[in-house]
């Protein structure tokens, strides 16, 4: 009786054993493959890294668990390739430009020639703030360029150590010239922005080419002309770009993270050879470009020749706002420059 | 002469982090510094894999071509090595590394990084071999050694190697053909792209 139960019993089992595969088969038919079941496949998991996906890593930060970030690659291709190449391209081609406006044009002098008297043009503290921007401005040039193109330009003529040196002092220099730029940037907003809008004689300057095309032509012009108002605007809103970037830098991870940084990088760069090349026209105008403009950001003064030639809306303003000339109060200095 | 690459085998990698403690302690890196570290994809779910992941030593490396100062070079062995000396911690090689290998040992304020510190397949600097000042700033030399980087040899499952490049490949196919799944390299295509288009170009059909 007990055999014959066992006998049943592996009788039983043998017909399910038989059933099983079939019914293993037909589930199996049912499973969708790993490519169907939406679960990750291996193949998908190496797409994901090389775009960047994060995986976790155990105590480190959690951004080391990106395995593969190709923006790197991108940002590199785009530093060293277009932003060096176009970048160096236009400082040279506007530093060759305006060699060839000089020969073309001459020292734009004062047809009048200069009177002897003087009238003064910017206050101390507009010489303050002209100055804070504009040698804070040579040194953050001087000290990015050379981050950027020193390696071509400086390393094969110093050698690599003394560039390193260089290079560290110079990063040093530009971290905290920046701040002093963002000083001058807001004392010149200060002062200047009221004097820097569009106004009636813009335009006429505009169509007269600012005089700079032809000698003895003088659109007339308020304390600012239109061009300055263009160089001054470029400065303030690219200067404001640049800060804004750069600060980033300066403290770097704290607001934005790698690509953000890359991407900060690019667009300081790019706006700062953007403030270079409009500071080129702007150094070249106000020192050997033309005759008499330079002592307006010296001493001040500027002779009233100069002034009633480039600024003649400026003067009679000038000299309508007392009874005596502005430059009689501030006293003539004759025989100066 | 010799190609040297990293390869990790993520069929095999276990995530013991065994690679890292192991650099950490030969090189007697600075606090804050790994330049190894385990990343795990996919954790706790299927197809869960972990890869060690340090600089690979690229073929065309990005942080030699964006440094300023220009203070990387690529060793007859392929290995991409930096001079501290020249380093100004501008931090540029880590904006282009695809690795994130780079590595930072300060943050001080304006961005002041420190020298760089980053994997050098156990090959120290520019210094003099196993002079004091290399083991100060860079750590073992065991290259010069005769020896492969430690975190590989010491590997617990072998999935990280390091050695030749034609030999690490061979490894790796080996594996590959006899397990029959899991080939990938993770990174190779990355990290020495130049080298598989030669490959390619080699093995064409003759016309």
């Amino acid at each position: 009786m007990k055999r014959l139960k066992m006998l049943l019993a592996a009788g039983l089992l043998a017909l399910a054993a038989s059933f099983a595969p079939l019914e293993a088969a037909e589930m199996d038919s049912n499973v969708p493959t790993v490519a169907q079941s939406g679960k990750p496949t291996v193949d998908q998991t190496w797409r994901d890294v090389r775009n960047g996906e994060a995986g976790i890593v155990t105590g480190q930060p959690a951004a080391r668990g990106v395995l593969i970030q190709s923006e790197g690659e991108a940002w590199r291709a785009f530093r060293n390739g277009k932003l060096a190449f176009f970048g160096g391209l236009a400082i040279i081609g506007v530093t060759l430009s305006i060699a060839g406006f000089y020969f073309w044009r001459g020292k734009i002098r004062m047809d009048g020639g200069p009177s002897g008297k003087l009238i003064l043009r910017f206050k101390t503290i507009e010489r303050i703030g002209h100055w804070t921007t504009a040698g804070s401005f040579l040194v953050l040039a001087f000290t990015g360029l050379m981050l950027l193109f020193g390696r071509w330009i400086v390393i094969p003529v110093l050698g690599h150590t003394a560039f390193s040196w260089l290079a560290a002092f110079g990063k040093w220099l530009h971290n905290i010239g920046g701040f002093v730029f963002m000083a001058g940037l807001a004392i010149i907003l200060v002062l200047w922005a009221k004097d820097n809008l569009w106004d009636r004689y813009d335009w006429g300057w505009i169509k007269g080419g600012g005089g700079l095309l032809k000698a003895g032509v003088h659109p007339p012009a308020a304390k600012f002309n239109f061009g300055q108002k263009t160089q001054y605007w470029m400065v303030i809103l690219v200067g404001l770009l640049v800060s804004f970037t750069g600060v980033n830098l300066i403290f770097p991870y704290t607001v934005f993270e790698l690509h953000g940084m890359q991407l900060l990088h690019i667009v300081h760069v790019a706006a700062a050879i953007v403030m270079i090349l409009f500071m080129l026209g702007h150094i070249y105008i106000g020192t050997i470009g033309m005759e008499g403009a330079s002592s307006a950001m010296t001493n001040g003064y500027v002779d009233l020749e100069w002034a009633r030639e480039h600024h003649a809306v400026w003067v009679a303003g000038e000299e309508g706002k007392t009874a005596q000339p502005d430059w009689i109060t501030h006293g003539i200095k004759s025989g100066q420059n | 002469m010799a190609r040297m690459k990293f390869l990790c085998d993520s069929e095999r990698c276990i995530e013991c982090n065994g690679c890292v403690t192991a650099c950490k302690n030969e090189h007697e890196v600075p606090w804050g510094i790994n330049r190894r570290r385990v990343v795990t994809l996919n954790d706790g779910k299927p197809g869960e894999r972990s890869i060690s992941v340090a600089c690979m030593h690229c073929s065309d490396a990005p942080c030699m071509a964006v440094c300023p100062t220009d203070c990387f070079y690529q060793t007859a062995d392929g290995v991409v090595l930096h001079n501290k000396d020249l380093c100004i911690g501008c931090g540029y090689c880590f904006y282009a590394c695809p690795f994130g290998a780079p590595q930072y040992p300060t943050t001080n304020n304006f961005g002041g990084r420190g020298k760089m510190d980053k994997c050098t397949f156990c090959n120290g600097g520019p210094e003099a071999d196993h002079s004091e000042a290399e083991l100060q700033k860079y750590g073992r030399n065991r290259l010069a050694e005769g020896k492969l980087p430690l975190c590989a040899e010491m590997c617990s499952t072998k999935a990280l190697v390091a050695g030749d490049a034609d030999q690490v490949s061979a490894i790796y196919r080996e594996r590959v053909m006899a397990r029959g799944f899991g080939s990938g390299a993770p990174g190779w295509a990355t990290a020495y792209g130049e080298q598989k288009r030669e490959r390619k170009g080699q093995n064409a059909p003759e016309k």
